[in-house]
């Protein structure tokens, strides 16, 4: 009997050794830590339940049944973040280069599918070189296999995906379907097609960390949602996002206890909007001060830096914050910030998180380029995620509201339930020099006509009480009481029920 | 006594004499720029007037404006702070005429020691000991030149109207008089609206300690001691304190009386103070007498009692000082700390902004310790580019000056301000500084204490612990916050660990913590145990502990799987983790910052005055590359390196942020 029990921990530890020291080696020496030790800092102490560890390829082409480790090169399993559920798969380099075989990519299925039944997140850390070739189809048709799964998983339980090394070809879209995807600077990167191949097919030349690495991505395709400086960091930071997701959709989102105010008067955003109009502020400054704590946790921030994303708590609760940034192209709408935002907004709506929406925007940006990039459909996104959403809505409107941005953001028509303005508002059409060029047409030879036509249009529109005295906005409060009001409006729609038409699905202008 | 009296200042000194003249049951009247029509002192007055545009020269050093407003509000007398109109002969001329009280000296004092030559002619007259220097005003950077190597290297260079290092420059060499006197005359004609410039040989090895004179206009005059202001950089003043560790009783008293005599020369009256340099021997050189309230007044009303303001504005209303020479005592010891809107890890590079975040450390007086915050900011408030950078000056007194400067240390750690850069950390290094601490300073002190600017400063190893212990502390409590989240498992829930790994500039402390009902106590691996008792939260963004039943203050913010901590004038980075996660995060490459030494970088928001060099110069170390002018100062950007201009990508006249580039190099 001893003996049978000592033989299943030599297996054990066979299969944890993964590729082997000299491989674990090689992982370490590219500043890489090995899927095992992922976990290990991913979850909580000593809760890492595996499964499939003895899990093996059956391929027999190229010789390849000669060589088969213990695992396939996935751990696959899961475990607890916090004292909260969450599955994992983390793809081994040291096996195969991660590469994707049937086996390995049924043990990732076979643990989506418990996280699908059982109502918990799917975190996938990927590592891998891609399809192992050896396989031909059956790879392909692994891949697919959990692609599948991802699409079915998507908004019944969250899936974040943590790029920690190679990601190319066919395996870069199970994560571009996830939820958020994490990158690790400096030895990561995604593409669908590497420099190799650009280099050959369109005569380009780039580096792979131009072509796909974590800057790249987090800057300019946007296909990743954030990057840290490395595989710990990365995981603390996973560890923390988690702590604001419901484990499915068929959950509360999580409560924690907070040491805040609920009431904490934050005097200092009485000075916050500038004297003048044209001058930007930091919208940061008022998240910051809204929040329990100060907790921010951003999403995206270094893309379409004119709206902000992310997650705070308000008495312990997670709600998503849309917010235009009127550093940053004076925080107006475009093709760019309008899809992030609308996917995030969708995203809180699909979990039942409630979303904070602060307006200071001027419009959509005017250009060629954006109407040539099809502004009118993206820009539509975002009125449609906003329309759609059934979640508590709070919008706080702090300066500009102009036009049809101010309809697109949470504006009380889109059934916006509480809708605050400061009373440094100006809800309007568009800016008063703008509108009365277009209304006193004839007047454009006169300036000093017309400048006190917009002088006239300012003292009559430019503030939050036209709009006040219709009911699209609830009420004027005062900015050292945002925090509180704010905070009170989501607790009294913690009863919120609303639903929308039977359909199949929607169909969101992609 | 006055029914009404105007400031005609503004920041932390409007709000100082405001609060004297509600104390005596005088109504104020305040005066503010366009830019000020939020400032502090605005809501203090009783009334305000708006005096004009942003610029101080187009508002607070306009007289005709400030006697519109003086009309306008009825005040009886004005009173002029530092600065702006304070030693403006033609002011208190006109204040004069229109039967209005200037709360100051005579004008015919202002005019007699305003001019720094005519100042040192008198005080000769005196039998005041003086420096040598050149006394005649100089025609240009040429005359310049002549005249320093007459009166021999190295030379200052100093506007006729200047002070608080204004138009003020040390040169050490031909090339650098050339430099120097152009910059010195244009910040002086902005400034001061005055450009005269006139050279005395610098003294080295100085310290700056300086006598505070009150006369009435009875024929009394006595002096309230002495005020060291050795910390300057730049020859401005950092940190002042009363008395001076440095001068013994006989000193003292010939100083007083040397000081009591100009004052009586020039039929003084109000409060002024006589500047004098004194050297290692105890020989002591006049320097200049300012005929006005200065800046760090406080330490001398922590020391005597004495409410200057008050008594200032008493003598402005023909009272006889209450108190004569036998009764002025020196009791304890005061410091004071200028906190400045100065970046101290970008040279000091001016930073403006908005303090998002602004709390001082409570006021407070008692037997063993006062704690007093002169200021004129306020949370949400701006700090503009048109005037000084001054944030509040930190006061403390305790019976000693070791008693004093821990005070100090105390409340500096305490104090929050948040938004831009400033001086804290460095003031805080300083405090910590043995020289300091020891009173060995000169007014080189900053300059060979940090010859190579100011980094953040190294703790020693039992601050570190205190630190690391606190830091462990503070995590517990956070981790076990997150284990109270809603949806665990039940009966799995997550336990917190014991062991923990606490990396603090770059040293890692591996510990054992033991929490209990009231705090926890951290035990370090060779068995050396610290208690941290504290009601911090998670988000608190000020940690006041208790480590080992001392106090122990961090500010604390957060970085990704860690706490950014700062104490004691360091920047900490600083990680707990469980011992196995520490392991790991040894495996992970040290990341260098990028490279921008082929960058020259704009060091502060301003615009740009001029471009030195064109595309495809090769430039020497230390040539001068750019100007930048922020908050009225001329900064001259200097090659730091031998290179070749590759591209220029700002021109003159462009207006810069912090870190756009100026120009790179090949």
């Amino acid at each position: 009997m001893n003996d049978i029990l000592a033989q299943l921990e030599q297996r054990r530890a066979v299969a944890r050794s993964g590729g082997g020291a000299h491989r674990v080696a090689a992982q370490h020496a590219k500043g890489k830590l090995t899927a095992r030790e992922r976990i290990e800092l991913l979850l909580d102490d000593g809760s890492f339940e595996e499964y499939d560890m003895f899990v093996r390829h059956r391929c027999t082409d190229f010789g390849m049944e000669a060589d088969r480790p213990a695992g396939d090169g996935v751990v696959t399993g899961w475990g607890t973040v916090n004292g909260r559920m969450v599955y994992v798969f983390s793809q081994d380099f040291t096996v195969f280069g991660g590469s994707l075989s049937e086996t390995h990519a049924q043990k990732i299925c076979k643990i989506m599918d418990m996280a699908l039944q059982n109502g918990a997140p799917v975190i996938g850390i990927n590592d891998s070189g891609g399809a192992r070739i050896q396989e031909g189809v059956a790879s392909l048709a692994g891949y697919a296999e959990v692609f599948q799964r991802n699409v079915l998983a998507s908004g019944v339980v969250p899936q974040i995906s943590l790029i920690m090394g190679p990601c190319a070809g066919g395996a870069v879209y199970s994560p571009a379907m996830t939820d958020f995807i994490f990158m690790v600077k400096d030895t990561s990167y995604m593409f669908v097609t590497g420099p190799d191949v650009v280099k050959t097919v369109t005569n380009e030349v780039v580096t792979a960390e131009d072509l796909g690495g974590a800057s790249t991505h987090t800057k300019k395709s946007s296909v990743a949602d954030g990057a840290f400086e490395n595989d710990v960091e990365a995981l603390a930071e996973a560890r923390r996002l988690i702590d604001f997701l419901p484990l499915s959709n068929r959950t509360a989102g999580p409560v924690r206890p907070f040491f805040d105010d609920v009431a904490r008067v934050e005097n200092s955003l009485d000075t916050l909007i500038p004297d003048n109009p044209n001058q930007p502020y930091d919208m940061k400054e008022l998240i910051l001060k809204l929040a329990d704590e100060g907790d921010f946790f951003e999403i995206q921030k270094d893309y379409a830096a004119n709206i902000i994303i992310g997650f705070l708590r308000l008495e312990g609760r997670s709600v998503g914050v849309v917010a235009n940034q009127p550093m940053v192209l004076a925080g107006c709408l475009d093709i760019d910030s309008s899809r992030k935002a609308a996917r995030f907004v969708r995203f809180c709506d699909a979990f039942e998180i409630p979303i904070l929406t602060l307006v200071d925007v001027p419009g959509f940006l005017p250009g060629v380029a954006q109407e040539l990039g099809g502004v009118i459909k993206h820009g539509a996104k975002l009125l449609f995620a906003y329309g759609e959403a059934t979640v508590p809505k709070v919008t706080v409107i702090t300066r500009k509201a102009y036009g049809g941005a101010y309809d697109v953001m949470a504006s009380k028509h889109l059934r916006g339930d509480v809708n605050y303005a400061w009373p440094t508002a100006e809800i309007a059409v568009m800016g008063a020099k703008g509108a009365s060029e277009i209304l006193y047409r004839s007047e454009l030879g006169d300036p000093a006509q017309i400048a006190q036509r917009a002088k006239d249009y300012e003292a009559r529109f430019a503030n939050p009480f036209v709009a006040a005295e219709r009911g699209f906005i609830d009420e004027v409060i005062l900015p050292h009481s945002t925090r509180r009001r704010v905070a009170r409006a989501f607790a009294a729609l913690r009863g919120k029920k609303l639903s929308n038409p039977w359909k199949k699905h929607d169909n969101i202008p992609l | 006594m006055f029914k009404k009296i105007l400031i005609a200042n503004r920041g932390e000194i409007a709000c100082r004499v405001i609060k004297t003249a509600r104390k005596m049951g005088i109504a104020t009247v305040a005066v503010y720029s366009d830019a000020d029509r939020n400032a502090l002192h605005v809501k203090m007055a009783d009334e305000a007037v708006h005096i004009g545009a942003s610029p101080a020269n187009q508002s607070y050093i306009v007289i005709d404006k400030i006697m519109a407003a003086v009309r306008a509000s009825g005040a009886e007398a004005v009173h002029p702070g530092y600065g702006f109109l304070s030693e403006n002969r033609a002011f208190a001329a006109a204040l004069e005429a229109e039967g209005v009280v200037f709360i100051g000296p005579p004008s015919s004092a202002i005019e007699a020691m305003g001019d720094k030559i005519t100042s040192k002619k008198i005080a000769q007259e005196a039998g005041v000991s003086t420096v040598p220097g050149y006394m005649g005003l100089i025609a240009d950077a040429d005359d310049a030149v002549k005249i320093a190597g007459q009166v021999g290297y190295p030379v200052m260079i100093k506007a006729s109207a200047g002070g608080g290092g204004k138009g003020m420059r040390i040169a050490w060499s031909e090339s650098e008089v050339k430099e120097g006197f152009e910059s010195s005359k244009n910040e002086a004609a902005a400034s001061f609206g005055d450009d005269r410039i006139f050279i005395e040989k610098f003294v080295t090895q100085p310290r700056h300690i300086e006598i505070q004179v009150l006369a009435d206009s009875h024929g009394n005059c006595v002096y309230l001691h002495e005020r060291e202001c050795s910390i300057q950089r730049r020859n401005q003043k950092v940190i002042e304190e009363a008395p001076s560790p440095f001068l013994d009783a006989a000193t003292r008293k010939a100083m007083g009386e040397q000081a009591c005599a100009l004052a009586r020369a020039v039929g003084y009256t109000s409060a002024g103070t006589v500047e004098f340099i004194v050297d290692g021997a105890r020989n002591f050189y006049f320097l200049e007498m300012n005929t006005r309230l200065q800046v760090e007044h406080p330490v001398t009303e922590l020391i005597t009692g004495v409410d200057l303001v008050e008594q200032m504005i008493r003598v402005a209303a023909g009272q006889a000082l209450p108190f004569a020479q036998g009764d002025l005592q020196i009791n304890g010891w005061a410091m004071e700390s200028r906190l400045y809107a100065e970046d101290p890890y970008r040279n000091f590079l001016p930073s403006i902004g908005r303090l998002t975040r602004y709390r001082p450390p409570v006021e407070s007086a008692s037997a063993e310790v006062v704690v007093r915050n002169d200021t004129g900011v306020f949370e949400g408030g701006e700090i503009s580019m048109y005037y000084d950078p001054m944030i509040a000056k930190l006061c403390t007194w305790a019976p000693t000056r070791l008693q004093s400067i821990e005070a100090m240390r105390l409340a500096l750690d305490t104090f929050e301000v948040e938004g831009i850069g400033h001086n804290l950390p460095f003031v805080a290094a300083v405090m910590d500084h043995p020289r300091f601490v020891s009173g060995n300073i000169t007014t080189a002190f900053i300059a060979e204490e940090y010859p190579e600017g100011f980094q953040g400063a190294v703790l020693d190893s039992s601050t570190l612990r205190r630190a690391a212990a606190a830091a462990c502390a503070m995590n517990f409590v956070a981790e076990v916050r997150r284990t109270r989240i809603s949806g665990t498992m039940d009966n799995h829930e997550r336990k917190v660990g014991r062991d923990w790994v606490v990396t603090l500039q770059d040293v890692a402390h591996r510990v054992t913590l033991a929490p209990d009902r009231d705090g926890s106590t951290v035990t370090f691996a060779d068995g050396a145990a610290l208690r941290v008792t504290s009601d911090w939260t998670p988000g608190q963004p000020l940690a006041r502990l208790l480590v080992d039943g001392t106090p122990l203050v961090m500010k604390v913010g957060k970085i990704p799987s860690g706490f950014r901590l700062r104490l004691r004038g360091a920047d900490l980075k600083c990680h707990v983790r469980t011992p196995r996660a520490a392991e790991l995060a040894l495996l992970m490459p040290e990341k260098m910052p990028p490279d921008t030494s082929r960058f020259l970088l704009c060091p502060m928001p301003g615009l740009v005055v001029k471009i030195n060099v064109a595309e495809g110069d090769e430039v020497q170390e230390g040539q001068a590359l750019a100007t930048v002018e922020a908050m009225k100062m001329e900064n001259i950007l200097k090659a730091e390196r031998r290179g070749v201009v590759k591209k220029i990508s700002a021109s003159a006249g462009a207006s810069l942020r912090v870190d756009d580039i100026i120009m790179e190099f090949e």
